[in-house]
């Protein structure tokens, strides 16, 4: 035979599962929120959107070329985070706020600290949080009133988020029939199915939540951290002093967004079954501490950056079990 | 009944030879018999180049606690005592044999003995005369296995026919065609060990080898189909939820674990002083003519199986030992058939994947049948970082695939680890 023969290590197959189709996949995951939030707030959304994932596909390139990479835009990964930024925006912002977080969140966050995999916290997140840094106003004030409906989700009430509403709702009426009217069935509704207002693409609770199961589902995000997050957070909704309903607690804001998509990024969550678990309720602990005491009326953004930088500790703090290490008692000899 | 162990992967079965019956392949013109088949120190080679040799004669002596007599698998003359390619350590010493074409044996098959007289150490001896080793893959002596040493009290027999590996199904076949004799085969073992219970784990795709081996009043287990189902540690954990110590062997916990080829070709032993100069094996891929399982003698080169089968389709691009998970890929098609190929598969194609950078997905921690962390093991190697390389369980690893096989980033870490473990064996010496 003449022909050289290819050596290589085993396993000679390998499954189908590869990291640009999972990227792909959750970014398909998030374009029926777009599409919802385009219908709710105009054409403005795919415009932020559009700068956003451009942007952060443009910076990706250039800092591989810069950096002597070789360059994997192709991957999704940065599309995913261009999107995710700019779920995270208020639809009114003018459209350089987007690219500018874009481009931190792919420079600073992520290629500085090697590229895809070795970012320690989540870009499009520390993007947001460069935003609400350095331009505070236009990250707390450019929303829009969804189609048919008010901004707070409440009949007459028109000048704040349903979560800032319940931050202060003496600026905006009787904070006892606020609050109430928060938590009543028609409000909880119009805050599940999306009839607010709110950044881009936190709106519909039910298109994430849809979203979000079938990644479960297909087992590219891990049901633990989602659990943890959520369940710990609706626990502690329901045991603390909270403001509003529980049900409200868990569909306003980014929560789910934050618990679905963000939270269960791979490469700034545990590896570990143990950890993944303690990632998750350290999420919704913090995310319920800043809703209720903190100075923001929301925690999500913070808790999953707060969780990310413990990440290489708790892998460290959990390692997996090895199999045959310290046997049960009873095992026979 | 299902039992399980935690990890795995569920790979495409592929199992396209399970209805294909065992053909005989007959001996080729020439066999390499290598000295080293086997876990420990080579044979002592006991003939010389001009030596007349039958079937059976033995070749190759034991050497040392550990190892394994080899004997001829044709009848003819010893051409050269040489190094030849090996399908596993690279290139070994072998005995070339040209065959004569008479297939003479050194003893007369027809002559049954009468095993049920015999005593364990009468039935231990022909194993070990025989040269027989465990058939599955590993090749580990199993005389050995069967003498464990003073105070292992062993209770339980477990007799693997799980065969989870794609594409292989030589013991599927075996089992189907020789249930009777792999159950007496079994019995010889149990005698030896004094095990109490005696029990085979089968995977339900196997539904067929199940109820047959239900139906001759033997204790099966039928597994979950899983990948490594068949691996020592996962099976006895599956069966006996006994979980083998870290570092420890079944037998601490009480049992042994034997393959399905491996018990017929003791039956072989025993009752007709037949020594292990064959083997049954898959043909598969898309590179050869014709997929079949066959009797190969030992020795039997590559080329000539293929031959055999029909040929290849075109040249192939990757010929492999075993299967395609935990199989070896091999550089010539030269190289002999010994007594652990359990297939030889030949692809067209090479399917080589790039290696991305780890994305921390977790998949292979999720899959890891050991409880390992793949991904922080593969790092500390890379970094050459062996210490912590081995404090996170390097030499846990079974190197069964299942952390590169469900790796989105195409990390080829069973690689990373076997250079990992090679390492720290060198720093400990």
């Amino acid at each position: 035979m003449k022909e050289i023969l290819v050596v290589s290590a085993s396993p000679h197959i390998t499954s189908k599962h590869k990291t640009s189709t999972a990227m792909r996949v959750v970014i398909a995951a998030l374009l029926p929120a777009l599409a919802y939030a385009t219908y709710l707030f105009g054409l403005r959304v795919l415009f932020v959107t559009l700068v956003s994932v451009a942007a952060a596909v443009g910076c990706e390139a250039l800092m591989q070329r810069m950096l002597g990479r070789k360059i994997t835009v192709t991957d999704g990964s940065a599309i995913l985070t261009g999107l995710l930024l700019a779920f995270n925006l208020p639809p009114g912002v003018p459209w350089w706020l987007p690219a500018a977080g874009s481009a931190f969140a792919i420079i600073f966050a992520k290629q500085l600290f090697g590229g895809l995999g070795y970012n320690f916290i989540n870009p499009a997140l520390a993007g947001r949080a460069f935003l609400m840094a350095s331009w505070p106003s236009l990250m707390t004030k450019e929303w829009l009133a969804p189609v048919g409906g008010t901004l707070s989700g409440i009949d007459g009430v028109t000048a704040a988020t349903p979560l800032s509403l319940l931050k202060n709702p003496a600026n905006y009426g009787d904070p006892q029939l606020l609050i109430r009217q928060l938590s009543d069935f028609e409000t909880v509704r119009n805050v599940f199915f999306g009839k607010i207002g709110g950044c881009i693409g936190e709106t519909s609770a039910l298109l994430l939540l849809i979203g979000g199961l079938f990644l479960i589902f297909l087992k590219i995000i891990d049901y633990r951290i989602v659990i943890g997050y959520l369940g710990s957070f609706a626990l502690l909704a329901w045991l603390l002093p909270t403001q509003g309903s529980v049900l409200f607690h868990l569909f306003a804001g980014g929560l789910f967004l934050g618990a679905f998509f963000m939270a269960t990024d791979w490469v700034t969550s545990p590896v570990t079954r143990k950890g993944r678990w303690i990632f998750g309720i350290g999420c919704g602990v913090i995310t319920i501490i800043i809703r209720v005491w903190g100075g923001y009326p929301e925690g999500v953004s913070y808790s999953i950056l707060l969780m990310n930088v413990f990440t290489p500790f708790i892998d460290k703090l959990t390692k997996e079990r090895v199999f045959g290490e310290l046997p049960k008692k009873g095992v026979k000899k | 009944m299902f039992s399980k162990f935690s990890g795995g992967v569920h790979p495409p079965e592929q199992k396209n030879t399970e209805s294909c019956a065992i053909e005989v392949m007959p001996a080729p013109e020439k066999v390499y018999i290598p000295f080293s088949q086997h876990t420990g120190k080579p044979a002592k080679p006991l003939v010389d180049k001009g030596d007349e040799v039958k079937i059976g004669t033995k070749i190759g002596e034991l050497d040392g606690f550990i190892s394994a007599s080899v004997h001829a698998s044709v009848s003819g003359k010893v051409l050269n005592i040489v190094d030849h390619p090996h399908p596993v350590i690279g290139t070994s010493l072998c005995c070339v044999v040209e065959s004569n074409n008479n297939d003479d044996w050194v003893s007369d098959l027809k002559a049954g003995q009468d095993i049920g007289g015999m005593t364990e150490k009468q039935l231990l001896d022909a194993v070990k005369e025989a040269g027989i080793v465990g058939l599955g893959g590993a090749a580990f002596p199993t005389h050995v296995k069967l003498a464990p040493p003073k105070g292992k009290k062993i209770d339980t027999l477990i007799i693997n026919g799980c065969e989870c590996e794609p594409m292989l199904t030589a013991d599927h076949r075996l089992m189907l065609e020789y249930a009777t004799a792999i159950i007496e085969g079994a019995r010889i073992f149990q005698k030896i060990l004094h095990a109490s219970s005696l029990v085979f784990g089968i995977e339900d795709n196997k539904k067929d080898a199940v109820e047959l081996f239900g139906r001759e009043g033997i204790g099966v287990v039928r597994l979950k189909t899983k990948y490594p189902q068949g691996a020592e540690k996962q099976l006895i954990k599956a069966i006996l939820k006994r979980e083998v110590p870290r570092g420890g062997l079944p037998m601490d916990v009480g049992c042994v674990v034997h393959n399905v080829g491996t018990c017929y070709a003791a039956l072989m032993a025993a009752k007709f002083r037949k020594p292990l100069i064959d083997r049954i094996l898959t043909v598969a891929g898309d590179g050869v003519k014709e997929m079949k399982n066959i009797l190969v003698r030992i020795g039997t080169p590559v080329s000539d199986v293929i031959e055999y089968c029909g040929g290849y389709v075109e040249t192939p691009k990757k010929i492999i030992f075993g299967g395609p998970m935990m199989g070896i890929a091999q550089y010539s098609d030269n190289v002999p058939v010994i007594k652990g190929t359990s297939g030889i598969l030949v692809w067209q194609d090479a399917r080589v994947v790039e290696e991305g950078p780890c994305v921390r997905c977790a998949s292979c921690v999720d899959t890891c049948p050991m409880g390992l962390m793949p991904t922080e093991i593969c790092s500390f190697v890379k970094n050459k970082n062996f210490e912590m390389a081995k404090a996170y369980g390097v030499l846990d690893c079974i190197e069964c695939g299942c952390c590169a096989y469900t790796c989105p980033a195409g990390i080829p870490l069973v690689h990373y680890f076997k250079y990992g473990k090679s390492e720290v064996w060198r720093m400990s010496k």
